[in-house]
């Protein structure tokens, strides 16, 4: 990578037009984040005024016009379920890339993609709504009730996956064809070649499109709403109901005045911490495999 | 080819001066200088029936717009009280402590209970609602029904159709025992249409126009009385609700012109088109 | 491992990954089927252009379409500029485990993750009252930028980090600037990257609905500037399925009409993406 500063050239007006411009771009779009999270946290000042961090977990349950704030449940849904859908939609994802490139025919393969890119801008309305009408009356056949767990990590998943298999798709195409070559020479089959060759070396696009799937699932609102059930409590099986954090905002904000309205931002910054620790996460392991990669 | 790319250039200036001239840039920056604009939030159950008495307002009153948002009843109110609303829609009438508010009733809706077409069940008692919503009856056989678990659909909390329900069965929500738990109308419909052993409370006019075009769902008397839009215009179906239009001070000029068109007769097949009941005379 | 045993895993492998794909393509196929089933009876040429009637269940979707596309466009005409510009600072002008890059990478996953009504209600609040636009397109528009932005950006500047080193090195050694750089080598092989990132980024933009009810509104009348109230198709059909008694077959046929418009522009953007990067290979 080269910086500005070690360019031989001289510093043409250009070049210092264009290194500032995008400073200014770069930092306004970090001004942005700030300017959220503290929108966020005027709105649930209230809430922390009058109710406190710690009664967001030990109250008795979540009936705000009672009085009651617990977020626990809700927490556990919205982990549950993102995890689930994750766990399921990065092996679909990977190997819909993998199959549109080496496996499908050129047609074949294109018009796949060109299916995933539809996928990917179905709004979640109408999934959800799909999932209310198709998806949750067949779970409900089979083990009642039928809005569940289960039926929100599978809504999720077709929701996140083009996203993953979009990005995964891009990474494995700029795998130089030198890397195909060499390994194809060396007497490779065609999974060891993926396996040893191409997966390694697209391994940070694929982990940025996993990270922006599950920042997708986390964020989902609409689509859970209408499979999910909405009750809140702490799911015991795949097909007991659930409530996540942002169906919770989503079904109460319309309604809420006052103290409620502020513990529903308060959940909204919950929500924001949930991600900002996957993210820590993430930079951790990406910053071991960066040292890693052979780059 | 230099003629083939100077025909080409051509071509693209031809499109390009063409949706200039159809939607030119510039007038869509700056906002059209206009007449008066009526603001109205609130209620989303509300919002498709006053965003049609809005449309045909502004036929007969040309120059002027009424814009319809959503976002519920309280927001609606809270809208009104704050100014950043001109009307404010709420499906529920005003309570005590928005006594200093002026509203202004335009149409009628009821509640009722709604099951699943198959469901052999034709009538239940008030006690046998509560206890099915309480889970004190867990089995549609302590009703008379099948054999089968009960699936209880409940609305979210802050609707004004859950404290209707929960005033006239005098329950608090903290007592329900729900399976799922819906927002808006439709989605209770479309819950209860997909499980045959569900139960659920809706709109009554949203159910009897789902009902008669064909969605399973049946709508069940309460009190011996059939749930339909002519018992709530009749007055006889014990629960009903009051469709409101809420302002902060008296209503004065153009608002006034609009609420009282909006109760005027004009208006009565707008409101009888979305299943609602309208005033009296 | 002896040859027959590496044939078996090969063929196992080859069915797994078909099966994967397939997996993929039925609930496609199966949703598909269900809205044309259910919406092509409605879809009409009255239906594409007439204005809606009776709280949407009649007449068609016109002016729905036009907010849509002014929303979309507002948001991609604020979102580019940005996201390219924000991209090319981390990939050109940051080393890789430089703080302040660090720093905005993390706030853009972060961002990525914010629910989409929390991102509607800060629209709500920042470009709705505080900066007075009111419910309108052009709030509308701005908020979907901020939601569209971080996406856009990762995507981008992933394409533009897999560029190798050598085009970098070899501009240098020719004594190009960096603006020229950037134009004439890194932008051109960052193309189908860029596209990836559009594709995402507008379908996320048109698939958004809770963000817009509280920004650019409810309104179904022809918008006449950019400060109008105007719907989007996601909202309408929000709206028609879940809140209109008897709005559903106009909502499949919205949909069914969203998800064409959608493969248009995928097409197209497509078509003219690979029509570029062959003209870029012609020496000029």
């Amino acid at each position: 990578m080269i910086s500005s500063s070690s360019n031989i050239s001289s510093r043409s007006k250009g070049d210092f037009l264009l290194s500032w411009s995008v400073r200014l771009l770069a930092l306004t779009t970090g001004g942005l984040l700030l300017l959220v999270v503290a929108f966020l946290f005027h709105e649930s000042w209230p809430a922390l005024q009058h109710i406190g961090l710690s009664r967001f977990f030990s109250d008795p349950d979540w009936y705000p016009t009672d009085n009651s704030y617990r977020l626990t449940s809700m927490v556990w849904g919205t982990i549950l379920a993102t995890t689930g859908a994750v766990l399921l939609a990065s092996p679909l994802g990977i190997l819909s890339a993998l199959f549109c490139h080496f496996y499908a025919p050129p047609l074949l393969g294109r018009w796949y993609r060109h299916m995933v890119e539809l996928l990917a801008g179905i709004p979640s309305v109408v999934f959800g709504f799909w999932g209310l009408v198709v998806l949750v009356p067949m779970i409900g056949r089979w083990h009642p009730p039928g809005p569940s767990l289960l039926a929100g990590i599978l809504i999720l998943t077709f929701m996140i996956m083009p996203t993953i298999m979009l990005v995964a798709h891009t990474s494995i195409a700029h795998v130089p064809v030198a890397y195909i070559h060499s390994a194809s020479a060396l007497g490779f089959s065609r999974w060891s070649m993926m396996w040893h060759v191409i997966l390694p070396t697209s391994k940070v696009g694929i982990f940025t499109g996993i990270l922006l799937g599950m920042a997708r699932a986390l964020g989902e609102t609409m689509a859970v709403l209408m499979v999910c059930g909405n009750v809140v409590q702490t799911p015991s099986h795949l097909f007991d109901p659930i409530r996540t954090l942002t169906a919770n905002i989503a079904l109460e904000m319309a309604y809420a005045l006052g103290d409620h309205r502020a513990a529903l931002f308060m959940s909204g910054l919950f929500l924001m911490g949930l991600v900002v620790l996957v993210v820590c996460m993430a930079e951790a392991l990406r910053h071991r495999n960066i040292y890693v990669a052979t780059k | 080819m230099p003629f083939s790319s100077f025909f080409i250039f051509a071509l693209r200036v031809i499109l390009v001066s063409h949706i200039l001239w159809a939607f030119p840039p510039w007038e869509y920056l700056s906002a059209r200088a206009e007449g008066t604009r009526l603001i109205i939030t609130g209620s989303s159950t509300m919002a498709p029936l006053v965003s049609e008495i809005g449309k045909r307002f502004e036929t007969l009153h040309p120059g002027n717009r009424v814009d319809v948002q959503t976002g519920g009843s309280s927001r609606g109110i809270a809208d009104a009280v704050t100014g950043l609303a001109d009307i404010g829609m709420a499906s529920r009438a005003l309570k005590p402590q928005e006594a200093h508010l002026f509203g202004s009733v335009i149409a009628y809706d009821g509640i009722t209970i709604i099951l699943h077409r198959d469901n052999p069940v034709q009538i239940l008692t008030d006690a046998q609602i509560r206890d099915i919503y309480t889970g004190t009856s867990t089995n549609w056989k302590t009703v008379g029904g099948n054999d089968a678990p009960t699936m209880v659909v409940n609305k979210a909390e802050g609707r004004s159709t859950l404290e209707l329900f929960l005033q006239y069965f005098n329950l608090k929500n903290r007592d329900i025992h729900a399976h799922v738990v819906i927002g808006d109308n439709e989605q209770g419909i479309k819950t209860v249409a997909g499980n045959p052993h569900a139960i659920g409370y809706v709109s009554i006019g949203t159910a009897q126009y789902d009902a008669n075009h064909g969605i399973r769902i049946r709508l069940l008397p309460l009190q011996h009385i059939p749930a339909t839009i002519e018992t709530v215009r009749e007055g006889t179906f014990p629960l009903s609700r009051p469709l409101t239009l809420v302002t902060q001070s008296p209503p004065a000029g153009l608002i006034k012109t609009f609420i009282d068109f909006a109760q005027s007769l004009q208006v009565h097949d707008l409101i009888l088109k979305q299943y609602f009941v309208p005033l009296q005379g | 491992m002896s040859r027959q045993s590496k044939h078996v895993q090969e063929y196992c492998l080859t069915v797994i990954i078909w099966t994967a794909a397939t997996m993929v393509a039925i609930p496609f196929i199966w949703f598909m089927s269900d809205l044309l089933w259910n919406g092509w009876s409605q879809l009409s040429f009255t239906f594409v252009f007439a204005a809606p009637r009776n709280a949407g269940r009649e007449g068609g979707i016109g002016p729905i379409l036009i907010s849509t596309m002014l929303i979309v466009g507002v948001c991609m005409g604020v979102a580019w500029p940005m996201g390219l510009g924000t991209a090319l600072f981390l990939s050109e002008y940051t080393r890789q485990d430089h703080v302040l890059g660090r720093l905005i990478r993390g706030s853009l996953d972060v961002l990525a993750g914010v629910p989409s009504i929390v991102f509607g209600l800060f629209g709500n609040a920042l470009f709705c009252q505080v900066l007075g636009f009111g419910f309108s397109i052009l709030s509308g528009g701005l908020t979907l930028a901020c939601m569209v932005l971080p996406l856009l950006i990762r995507t981008v500047e992933e394409s533009f980090r897999v560029i190798s080193r050598e085009q970098r090195l070899s501009a240098a050694a020719l004594g190009l600037s960096k603006p020229t750089t950037i134009r004439t080598i890194l932008l051109p092989a960052a193309i189908p990257g860029l596209l990836v990132g559009g594709i995402l980024g507008l379908g996320r933009a048109i698939a958004e609905t809770a963000a817009l009810i509280f920004t650019s509104g409810y309104v179904d009348r022809m918008p006449e500037s950019l400060m109008d109230s105007g719907r989007s198709l996601a909202v309408h059909i929000y709206d028609l399925s879940m809140n209109v008694a008897g709005g559903n077959p106009h909502a499949y046929a919205t949909a069914l009409v969203l998800v064409s418009l959608l493969f248009i522009i995928n097409f197209a953007s497509s078509w003219i993406a690979a029509r570029w990067t062959s003209c870029n290979q012609l020496p000029t």
